[in-house]
């Protein structure tokens, strides 16, 4: 009869046939399931756990967050990301230092610490400054290139002389007339937003020569030309260039803005209409009563 | 403790169950080896329509991913001896077949190889309600099988309606829908020992697998060594194993008999051992490497070392001639055949329309052992080696592997057996919803 206990080690060879267990835990590690637990969600437990777990003291927190914070100021003060100086361009000295005026920077700096869009928001801002671009140069200079606005028209309201540029932005206000006696003169309530407009007129205007005075924006609707000696042309609301163009024509033709007139009504264009001055008027009744003009 | 009889539809649908998932492992509890085949089921293959490809392609739903043997321990005449060694051996088979697959199996299909099957040709015979025979009349035929007293203590492993037969005409294979009176039936019943299949059971259970179902090692190889005309005209296959000899008969695609002979080639091994005096395992190899079953005159001076393993290298260097184990081993066989023929007789084989006999198991691979079985048993005798499957590696396509194939086709399409069909409307219990259904259709 064969020995009812195992006797592994008598029989020499031991035993292919794996134990109980062993056989068991094979059958478990092949469940998929079971598989992909070990395999992925035992680690992710453990190192999740293990970082809790460390995290979960507010004092390691505090150290490990100061050192991290010690490490980047580290870095940020390194000469390689310093920035010493600001260069501008394109901007005329006083608006340049109007610029660093309004950039308060002490250098050098790092440049982590610069907002270049924020700072670039802060020129614009500026009145004289059309655009600006800034970058960070190698060799830590802050490179801002402006373009400043080109001043187009005196406009004179409430006693002041503004200078606009050629959209009807803001850009100085004159001191004296006589600083900018190069420029049209714009005057009226809301002549800034029509900018352009008065421009175009301006240039239809070339040929009266130095009969043009300016502009006057009537109601924030029309515009008037202002002539020398108390002359006055009152353009419509709709297309005043042509109309200006076309009294200019007339002018020419037959002379007539060199009468003895007040001024010209093209504000209906079908029907212009002349106002005589009050001389003028007079010398008619007479020529019409008499047949003579007086003198 | 299974009821075996009872269990037979929950296994059923386990095995549906267990393909559905596409997983099942076969176990060949055999007396010599223990083998452990892992089946995939992954739908119907495509098969092309051509000539030359039969019906037997069609087992290939299935493929092979896992295979592994080994020496089996604690069985003898193909029942379980010693549990824990079975056990041991079985787990050894399935953890490395599990390993090769590398998927886990919980449903497993076993095979009995010894167990003293007893077949039984049992007859029913019904009138059939109303013109045309339905499901319930095929249920009811069944049911009218008379149970002969098959022993105590046994139990029926494999119940297969074989043969239907409606007024005049017999041979149908499937009476429903025809128009007819009477309907009979044969069925061939196979009983085993019922403590044979719960020590199996049991054994499979402290592996933590699952048994999904239980078939006669002699019935699965012949499924897989008979060929489908062989099968379908009448043959017998003889599963030469190492402690049993299965002997199944077939005819008409259905087994009309198995029975098994308690003899097999481990008692030409220790045949060998106790003529020689040499060692199971000496003996084992020379029967291997030397065995045969007719002597020549060449064999007279061929000798064979035998080596007797008693350490005295110098003095005890035996040596036999190869007719002096042929002189052991043919007797053997001869008894095994001839006892196989008495069983065959028994049977009414020689009533058969063919005697096709196919010999197959480990034993079959004896040279020269087909000439001696055709002597013994008759004139048509081959060597049958098992259906070649999917998968299956080159190791375990020998024809001792073919109860183990033959396990596999009866997992992929298995016979319909008495507990497949419905169960009679009257066998039901009082209140259910079926009888108050059938009352109905009687009262209006």
């Amino acid at each position: 009869m064969r020995p009812l206990k195992f006797l592994r080690r008598s029989e020499g060879r031991a035993d292919p046939a794996p134990s109980r267990w062993a056989y068991r835990v094979e059958r478990l590690w092949l469940r998929p399931r079971f598989r992909k637990l070990v395999k992925f969600g035992v680690p992710i437990v453990i190192v999740a756990g293990t970082v809790g777990g460390y995290f979960a003291n507010a004092e390691r927190r505090e150290d490990v967050s100061l050192a991290l914070s010690d490490l980047r100021a580290s870095i940020e003060a390194r000469p390689e990301f310093a920035v010493n100086l600001m260069a501008i361009d394109g901007a005329a000295p006083e608006l340049a230092g109007e610029i660093r005026d309004v950039l308060p920077l002490r250098f050098p700096v790092s440049s982590f610490d610069l907002d270049l869009e924020e700072m670039r928001k802060t020129v614009l801002e500026l009145d004289a400054v059309a655009e600006a671009a800034l970058r960070i140069r190698p060799g830590g200079v802050l490179a801002l290139d402006i373009r400043e606005r080109i001043p187009a028209v005196v406009w004179k309201h409430d006693g002041r002389y503004d200078l606009l540029d050629e959209s009807g932005a803001f850009v100085a206000t004159l001191e004296a007339r006589g600083g900018a006696a190069a420029l049209p003169l714009i005057a009226g309530k809301g002549a800034q937003d029509v900018t352009p407009e008065a421009l175009d007129l301006v240039e239809a205007a070339e040929p009266l020569g130095a009969r043009f005075l300016g502009l006057v924006r009537m109601g924030e609707r029309r515009w008037d030309v202002i002539l020398d000696r108390d002359q006055r042309i009152l353009l419509p609301a709709t297309s005043p260039v042509r109309a200006l163009e076309r009294a200019i024509a007339l002018s020419e033709a037959q002379d007539m803005l060199s009468r003895d007139i007040a001024g010209l009504d093209l504000r209906n264009p079908k029907r212009p209409t002349l106002r005589l001055s009050h001389a003028a008027l007079a010398a008619y009744h007479e020529i019409r009563l008499t047949g003579v003009p007086t003198e | 403790m299974i009821e075996l009889y009872e269990t037979q539809r929950a296994m059923r649908a386990m095995r549906q169950a267990a393909m559905q998932r596409g997983v099942i492992a076969i176990l060949d509890i055999g007396t010599s080896k223990i083998g452990c085949l892992v089946l995939r089921f992954d739908g119907v293959p495509e098969i092309p329509e051509a000539d030359g490809i039969g019906s037997l392609a069609g087992q290939a739903g299935f493929r092979v991913i896992g295979a592994a043997t080994t020496k089996s321990r604690g069985v003898r005449f193909g029942e379980i001896d010693a549990m824990q060694e079975t056990e041991r051996a079985i787990r050894t088979a399935v953890q490395a077949a599990q390993k090769m697959a590398g998927l886990r199996v919980d449903h497993v299909i076993a095979c009995l190889s010894g167990a003293e099957p007893r077949s039984y040709g049992l007859e029913g015979r019904v009138d059939v309600d109303g013109a045309q025979v339905s499901e319930q009349d095929v249920a009811r035929v069944l049911a009218a099988c008379d149970l002969p007293d098959i022993g105590p203590g046994r139990e029926v492993l494999h119940a297969q309606p074989i043969n239907f037969a409606l007024d005049h005409r017999s041979g149908l294979s499937d009476p429903r829908g025809q128009i007819g009176q009477t309907l009979a039936t044969d069925m061939h019943m196979l009983t085993v020992d019922g403590a044979a299949v719960q020590n199996l059971a049991y054994c499979i259970k402290r592996c933590d697998l699952e048994l999904a179902g239980i078939a006669s090692a002699a019935y699965v190889s012949g499924t897989s060594a008979l060929v489908e005309d062989e099968q379908e005209l009448g043959a017998a296959c003889i599963d030469l194993g190492g402690g049993t000899t299965g002997v199944s008969i077939f005819i008409k695609k259905h087994m009309i008999f198995a029975d098994t002979v308690r003899m097999g080639g481990d008692h030409v091994t220790s045949d060998i051992s106790m003529g020689l005096s040499v060692p199971n395992a000496t003996a084992e190899r020379i029967k291997t490497f030397y065995g045969g079953v007719v002597a020549t005159g060449m064999d007279d001076r061929e000798m064979i070392e035998i080596g007797g393993e008693t350490g005295d290298w110098e003095r005890d260097r035996r040596s036999v001639s190869r007719a002096e184990l042929i002189g052991i081993i043919r007797p053997r066989v001869e008894e095994i055949l001839e006892e196989v023929r008495v069983r065959l007789d028994a049977a009414g084989f020689d009533h058969l329309p063919s005697q096709q006999i196919v010999l197959t198991g480990g034993g079959s691979q004896l040279p020269g052992l087909d000439g001696l079985a055709s002597r013994i048993l008759g004139h048509q005798v081959r060597l049958g080696r098992p259906l070649r499957v999917h998968g299956l590696p080159q190791a375990a396509t020998g024809p001792g592997f073919a109860s183990a194939v033959g396990l596999c086709l009866f997992a992929a399409n298995p016979q319909d057996e008495w507990w497949d069909f419905e169960i009679p409307v009257e066998r039901y219990p009082a209140r259910s919803l079926k009888r108050a259904v059938k009352w109905f259709k009687e009262n209006w």
